[in-house]
């Protein structure tokens, strides 16, 4: 929800104060999950620099080059709050999420990898609910899950983490969610719902007990996402795309005024236009809502008329997807949302921009805590649920670390994994997180490959804690300069503030997925029974 | 030997299925849209893995209704079913009996030893299946008509139910299988067995 000082200078941006809808418009942009608006301040000083680094931390992913004008985009993302609430869909819908990420990019999804944290053990609810989401969205799309990893504490049982990333790999074109131009604003895929509404805000709150939040869990479709990716990469391939936005958290409204925001122009849309699932939505309803698998893209209307119409949308066509224009960049500056000929929101795009918070931090003297020794759970259980081998270039699969998985039709290898270290974080922060980086740099040196990049998921309580905002800057700061120390950049990443339930909240729990180069590998020295 | 394989919405083993298949032959295969009503020329059709239409319903169920499967009833060339393709080409009526979801209730992917039939060779290939519980009512009718291909070679572990422990059925040009040779065919796989599923094809 809204402070009374944002409320404020909501007003004094406006001059005036915002309608039912804008007000939504901010509630939703101004939400920690859209906004960054805690942790902007601290990620600027992450080290993210590289030769090889194409796109840093601000895009969809991270791109980086592996040479032969091969590249590798990859994220991690949480989906932690919805996985509480619902497990299987909140996992299942994380793990579709970060793959659009990838594709919306332009490159095609080649390996999943997870990290999760749960309560215990006999948390069955949450356990057979999360592995069950992320196997059987990961194995209908075809994306070999090829990394899982499981951790185990008390914390966790009301705040389990979910943390899913995607590596993706394309020899062509990267787009991005900057247009160079401006263009056509094109909606594709599932139709909207009420599901999701207020999603983003349900993951920038502390959770009360009792309170049914399931509403604001998205349901996922992979057979739609299979689809959609097919056809997006089909589309790619025109020539005809300026830039390309996944709707993730806060749907069509984070979607477009990113792209808007970002190119520098102005956006205007007709809510009248998208296709709907229900019947009676509100405009706020409209804009905000999370439905999954739904893409939109920038198409170029010079590039659009030559080709035709027609041409572009045949592609759909063949994956029977929905595809629709729904409105156009301008040179305004302003966001404009329509519903037919009335105008519901009009925003000028700077004053939609979160102010960035610089919240107190004060260190404290960490509790001991008594992490268990989990003997009683089989992560062969875990592992065979996820199909590992499809694609059928999965050299070594989640039963090894790190996996190493084969670039299509080529000698070259990625080996991956994830780390994380928790309780080290929770003594102290900066040298564990200097830990949990060394730990994955090493472990892919262990195969050979040379260490590329990380991308980050920073899980952390409440921050307007300063006990939690000391911790994550701590775990920033070691970041910041382990990362220098190795040159081994920040490409991407992902914070999640208010894993706390009823004012119980986790321990600092940075997770890394780090990414390495195999140059051939059949010199690699990798080795596992299969 | 002359190969096409039919893709349907959802099909995701297409890509390594490709790679098998000229890496066996020496010629790409011809990729065929289920939407298609006329089958190329080829010797070999096969049905790749994955989940045409999600799974939804029943895995097969919906792929079963697309033009091309019409064409492949009619053939007389040889057809191949991998995982989803075997499940297709059962709720097609092209092979005898029917998958079930496993006795687990899990999806399991794993490699797993197979016997041949009716002359035994062990072959190692890959599993990767949420419905392949095979069930056929009279499963001794079968083995008396040589209509079983494949059998899990290990009886200690059942592992997803079927009967017999069947994991392969043919039935004159038709061939059916959960377990994916596409998985097991480059140096790094478990096994490069994969091949002497195609020579089992051919014999």
């Amino acid at each position: 929800m809204l402070t009374n000082d944002e409320i404020k200078l909501i007003n004094e941006r406006l001059g005036r104060a915002p309608n039912v809808t804008e007000t939504h418009v901010f509630d939703a942009m101004w939400s920690e999950h859209c906004s960054y608006k805690s942790s902007k301040y601290w990620l600027k000083q992450l080290y993210t620099e590289g030769k090889h680094v194409i796109s840093g931390p601000g895009e969809n992913a991270g791109v980086v080059d592996i040479g032969d004008n091969d590249k590798l985009v990859f994220k991690i993302e949480s989906h932690n709050h919805p996985s509480y609430i619902e497990p299987y869909q909140g996992a299942a819908t994380g793990v579709g999420g970060i793959m659009r990420d990838i594709f919306t990019m332009g490159a095609r999804p080649i390996a999943n990898l997870n990290s999760l944290h749960f309560g215990s053990t006999n948390d069955r609810r949450v356990i057979d609910g999360v592995v069950k989401g992320i196997a059987d969205y990961g194995n209908c799309v075809g994306v070999p899950t090829v990394s899982s990893k499981c951790h185990f504490f008390d914390c966790y049982t009301e705040n389990p983490l979910v943390n899913a990333m995607t590596v993706g790999y394309t020899n062509k074109k990267i787009f991005t969610s900057v247009p160079g131009q401006t263009g056509v604003v094109v909606y594709v895929g599932a139709k909207t719902g009420r599901d999701g509404i207020g999603g983003a805000i349900m993951a920038s709150e502390e959770f009360t007990e009792g309170e049914d939040k399931r509403p604001t869990v998205q349901v996922g479709d992979p057979f739609y996402e299979k689809l959609l990716l097919e056809a997006s990469l089909e589309l790619f391939e025109t020539d005809a795309v300026i830039a390309a936005q996944d709707m993730g958290a806060a749907g069509i409204l984070s979607s477009t005024s990113e792209v808007a925001l970002k190119g520098n122009y102005g956006i205007e849309i007709d809510l009248s236009k998208v296709p709907l699932r229900e019947e009676g939505m509100e405009p706020w309803e409209i804009l905000l809502s999370e439905s999954q698998e739904r893409m939109l893209f920038v198409l170029d209307l010079d590039r659009f008329t030559q080709i035709g119409k027609e041409n572009v949308f045949k592609i759909f066509k063949k994956w029977d997807l929905a595809c629709i224009v729904i409105g156009n960049l301008t040179s305004t500056n302003n966001f404009k949302v329509t519903v037919e000929n009335k105008t519901v929101c009009d925003i000028p795009l700077e004053a939609l921009e979160a102010p960035e918070l610089q919240r107190p931090t004060e260190p404290y003297k960490p509790e001991f805590i008594d992490i268990p020794i989990v003997t009683d759970f089989d992560m062969n259980w875990v592992w065979e649920q996820y199909d590992s081998q499809v694609i059928g270039n999965t050299i070594q699969g989640p039963q090894a670390d790190p996996a190493i998985v084969r670039i299509p039709d080529s000698k070259k290898a990625i080996a991956m994994t994830t780390m994380s270290s928790a309780p080290f974080c929770h003594y102290n922060p900066r040298s564990g997180i200097r830990y949990i980086i060394y730990d994955c740099y090493n472990k892919l040196l262990s195969v050979n490959a040379k260490p590329l990049g990380i991308t980050n998921c920073l899980n952390f309580g409440n921050p307007e804690n300063p006990n939690v905002m000391h911790d994550f800057k701590e775990v920033c700061l070691g970041m910041a300069e382990t990362c220098k120390e190795l040159e081994f950049p920040v490409v991407s990443g992902n914070v999640s503030f208010y894993n706390e339930t009823s004012g119980k909240g986790i321990i600092p729990t940075p997770v890394i997925g780090g990414v390495g180069l195999i140059e051939n590998y059949e010199n690699s020295d990798y080795n596992i029974s299969r | 030997m002359k190969t096409a394989i039919i893709i349907f919405p959802g099909s995701n083993c297409d890509n390594e299925t490709e790679r098998f298949l000229y890496k066996c032959t020496g010629i790409a295969p011809i990729r065929v849209w289920h939407k298609e009503t006329i089958l190329p020329k080829v010797d070999l059709y096969v049905l790749p893995g994955g989940f045409s239409y999600g799974d939804y319903l029943r895995a097969g169920a919906l792929a079963n209704l697309s033009p091309i499967v019409k064409e492949l009833k009619k053939t007389d060339r040889k057809i191949l079913g991998i995982c989803n393709g075997f499940q297709v080409l059962c709720e097609a009526g092209l092979l005898p009996g029917t998958l079930r979801i496993n006795k687990t209730e899990k999806f399991i992917c794993k490699p797993v030893g197979i016997t041949t039939w009716p002359i035994h060779h062990k072959r190692r290939i890959p599993i990767a299946h949420a419905e392949g519980n095979y069930y056929h009512p009279n499963s001794s009718k079968l083995a008396e008509e040589q209509k079983i291909a494949y059998t899990y070679s290990s009886y200690r572990d059942d592992i997803n139910g079927s009967v017999r422990g069947i994991c392969g059925v043919r039935n004159n040009n038709v061939l059916g299988m959960m377990p994916h040779p596409e998985r097991a065919f480059e140096s790094y796989h478990c096994s490069q067995d994969g091949f002497k599923i195609m020579d089992d094809l051919n014999a």
